[in-house]
């Protein structure tokens, strides 16, 4: 494959793994954290972590749109398809995430709720034209990547006149995730984590400047890096050369997608249809202020949870349960007492074992064999 | 053979027709449906006397059997459909325990509005790959369904076959040492469907692989007897396949990812699918384990074999008490290659 295996080349890996062994420092520790789902599954799938030093260790972000995504909101949109009837449409890994009471939208379906898979927004649109008597409502989900989509769809819907469509809003936005992770400075001590592999696509949106005052305040380094392997390692390779240099800047691995101020009609778009909300809840990780987005006022008419007047739901994680820390590098998901006992892909009781992208499910998926030697 | 027409004088109207609820009822419709249309495809000296069951001679042996209900959507797909299916995944079935395939059985359950034109379609393609498989259909039977209550068709085959002297295949039967062998290259036909079924444009070349693989085994059975272990990848593909073996016979395994054989055509829409190609169905391939002494020999076979000629020694199995499949992933690092979590690709097959 053109313009995919050469970032996926053995030979190149090697010298780059044989560079990082070489600058990394065996004294002291490098503590990498990659936000995204995109990087943790480049590294679980292509055993990235045997071909690094001991003394860089990668930690597991929550950068997994539908890890994040909280319990109560899974169960709203099984409330729009099974008590409000309406068709509800949603992407595809969004089906088997756990609700309460054990459903899911997959067990919903099998209940009779109408939960449709769809590809792209275009296609929930297609659905909303077709079926002009039924509710059809988007369970939007996604960092700023998906958002674009879907604030077209709410363009598109307007301009014709869509009146079933509607749009259930899960919108999040990755900084202040990243910042909420590293916490004030007074918290420091408690975040072991020292730079960051920054996001693939989400970088492609909002470009590089939004890092910026994040790097600055809190002294960590950033490196925005693509997501296949050879660009995970060259980032790493970067953040070791920064933390050696005691730098912490934002730089940008992933030059062949990510300007400095990324997809500006994209990020219009946006801001045309969407605003910030007060707080939003992720799974893992708790209440976050001005963390995601809803409708505006001027497309409130839209906004599903107005329009079945959705009551919040707040669903409390298992007490038991490790991702706030294992998302802040302190724990390892073998630390975890849940951890492939009761916690497993097909059970999974925290927000890191939702998806295969999740810190728990790619160690569960792709590394328990460590924790066997 | 002579059949009495007089009892339906109008033939079945394969260009417009559609099946109706009469068409399961046992009564006249039926037995039009299965003289003019199942009879005529399958023709064969069990079907002909039109008994409710077939007699058969089986030689001497142990015998394999095996039943398989396919529900694939679409119903036809690029290199192949339902019927063929329903053919080539039973035989299987009973190729993999080393068994020669002898006879097969079809149940059909047909929706009310089926066309019978697409029908008669399927119950051909069924007809050829039975035919080419020197496999009669001998037993079957019909069903229909209220409209809205199935999907078109579905087709449940059983199939048994008898098994040579001295061969000993089973899921049980890797021993640490043995190496690991696929006939060819992976996922195209849970690929071809997937493209077919979402419309992409791009991968709408992919034919399906599906395919009856007891010449094949028999080939490798001829220079191996003592193959230990034989089982075609479909749903979950290879990566569900080698856990199912490695929990059977309490061992681990270790694949070597530059070793497996997928087409770039395939690993180009798994790419686009968000599928990894170890976990995507095939219908025309299969894995075999077996003694080192015999690796190359059996190797040998399988390329030399139409249906193996992209045969590949892909990895050996190794002492784990935890049963774990692991793989060497292309960049020189390890990786688990997990059971299948939740559902890849439904209505596969």
């Amino acid at each position: 494959m053109k313009y995919i295996d050469e970032f996926r080349g053995e030979g190149p890996a090697r010298g780059l793994a044989a560079a990082i062994a070489r600058e990394a420092d065996p004294a002291r520790e490098y503590r990498i954290m990659e936000f995204c789902g995109g990087h943790t599954h480049a590294i679980s799938r292509y055993g990235i972590a045997d071909l690094l030093p001991a003394s860089v260790r990668l930690i597991h972000g929550p950068g997994c749109p539908v890890c994040v995504l909280p319990m109560g909101r899974v169960d709203s949109a099984i409330e729009l398809a099974l008590e409000h009837r309406v068709m509800l449409l949603a992407y595809g890994d969004c089906l088997r995430v756990p609700a309460s009471n054990g459903l899911s939208l997959m067990k919903a379906r099998a209940r009779g709720a109408d939960v449709r898979m769809v590809y792209s927004t275009q296609d929930a649109l297609r659905f909303a034209r077709e079926n002009p008597g039924r509710e059809v409502v988007f369970f939007a989900i996604g960092f700023e990547t998906t958002t674009p989509a879907t604030a077209v769809a709410v363009l598109q819907a307007e301009r014709e006149g869509l009146a079933n469509f509607s749009v259930f809003c899960n919108h999040v936005l990755t900084p202040p995730a990243i910042a909420h992770i590293v916490g004030s400075p007074a918290q420091a001590p408690e975040v072991a984590i020292d730079g960051f592999i920054g996001p693939a696509h989400v970088s492609t949106v909002i470009g590089s400047l939004p890092y910026e005052r994040f790097a600055r305040d809190h002294g960590k380094p950033v490196v925005i890096a693509g997501f296949e392997p050879l660009d995970v390692m060259l980032a790493i390779r970067m953040l070791v050369a920064q933390l050696n240099d005691g730098r912490s800047e934002i730089e940008n691995e992933f030059t062949r997608a990510v300007t400095p101020e990324g997809n500006l009609k994209a990020q219009r778009l946006v801001a045309q249809v969407f605003e910030l909300r007060d707080s939003f809840e992720w799974r893992g990780l708790g209440v976050l202020p001005a963390s995601a987005l809803q409708l505006n006022q001027r497309y409130r008419a839209f906004d599903a949870e107005l329009r079945f007047r959705l009551a919040p739901r707040a669903v409390p994680d298992n007490k038991a349960c490790e991702c706030g820390a294992i998302l802040r590098g302190r724990k390892r998901p073998s630390h975890c007492r849940l951890f492939a006992t009761v916690c497993t892909p097909e059970n999974p009781m925290g927000s890191c074992m939702v998806s295969s992208e999740g810190a728990c499910a790619a160690h569960y998926t792709y590394g328990r064999f460590r924790d066997a030697a | 053979m002579s059949r009495s027409r007089k009892d339906w004088p109008r033939p079945l109207d394969f260009r417009d027709g559609r099946v109706d609820m009469t068409h399961g009822s046992g009564g006249r419709a039926m037995a039009q449906l299965i003289e003019e249309l199942f009879l005529e495809a399958f023709d064969n000296q069990y079907l002909r006397s039109l008994n409710d069951q077939a007699c058969l001679a089986v030689p001497p042996g142990r015998l394999a059997m095996a039943t398989d209900a396919h529900v694939v959507s679409p119903l036809f797909f690029p290199g192949g459909d339902i019927g063929s299916l329903s053919v080539h995944g039973t035989i299987n079935d009973v190729a993999m325990a080393g068994a020669r395939p002898l006879y097969l059985s079809a149940a059909f359950v047909l929706e009310e509005g089926f066309p019978l034109a697409d029908l008669r379609r399927i119950v051909q393609s069924m007809a050829l790959a039975a035919r080419q498989a020197r496999v009669p259909i001998v037993t079957g039977d019909t069903k229909v369904v209220e409209s809205g209550k199935g999907d078109g068709v579905f087709i449940t085959t059983t199939g048994i076959g008898v098994i040579p002297e001295g061969v000993e295949i089973s899921g049980d039967r890797a021993r640490p040492g043995d190496r690991i062998l696929v006939s060819g290259t992976l996922g195209k036909h849970g690929v071809a469907v997937m493209a077919c079924r979402e419309g992409l444009e791009f991968a709408s070349h992919i034919r399906s692989d599906t395919a009856a693989l007891h010449g094949l085994v028999a080939a490798m059975i001829d220079v191996a007897p003592g193959i230990h272990v034989l089982r075609d990848p479909t749903r979950g593909g290879l990566a569900t396949t080698l856990n199912e073996i490695a929990r059977a016979s309490g061992v681990g395994m270790m694949i070597e990812e530059v070793r497996l054989p997928v087409s770039g055509e395939v690993a180009a829409a798994c790419e686009f699918l968000g599928l990894d190609p170890l976990y995507v169905a095939n219908e025309g391939k299969l894995a075999c384990i077996c003694a080192p002494r015999d690796a190359e020999r059996v190797l040998a076979a399988m390329r030399a074999h139409s249906l193996g000629a992209k045969a590949a020694l892909i990895g050996e199995v190794t002492e784990d008490p935890n049963c774990f499949v692991q793989m060497k992933t292309t960049l020189g690092g390890r990786r688990m290659v997990d059971w299948l979590s939740g559902e890849q690709l439904p209505r596969i097959c």
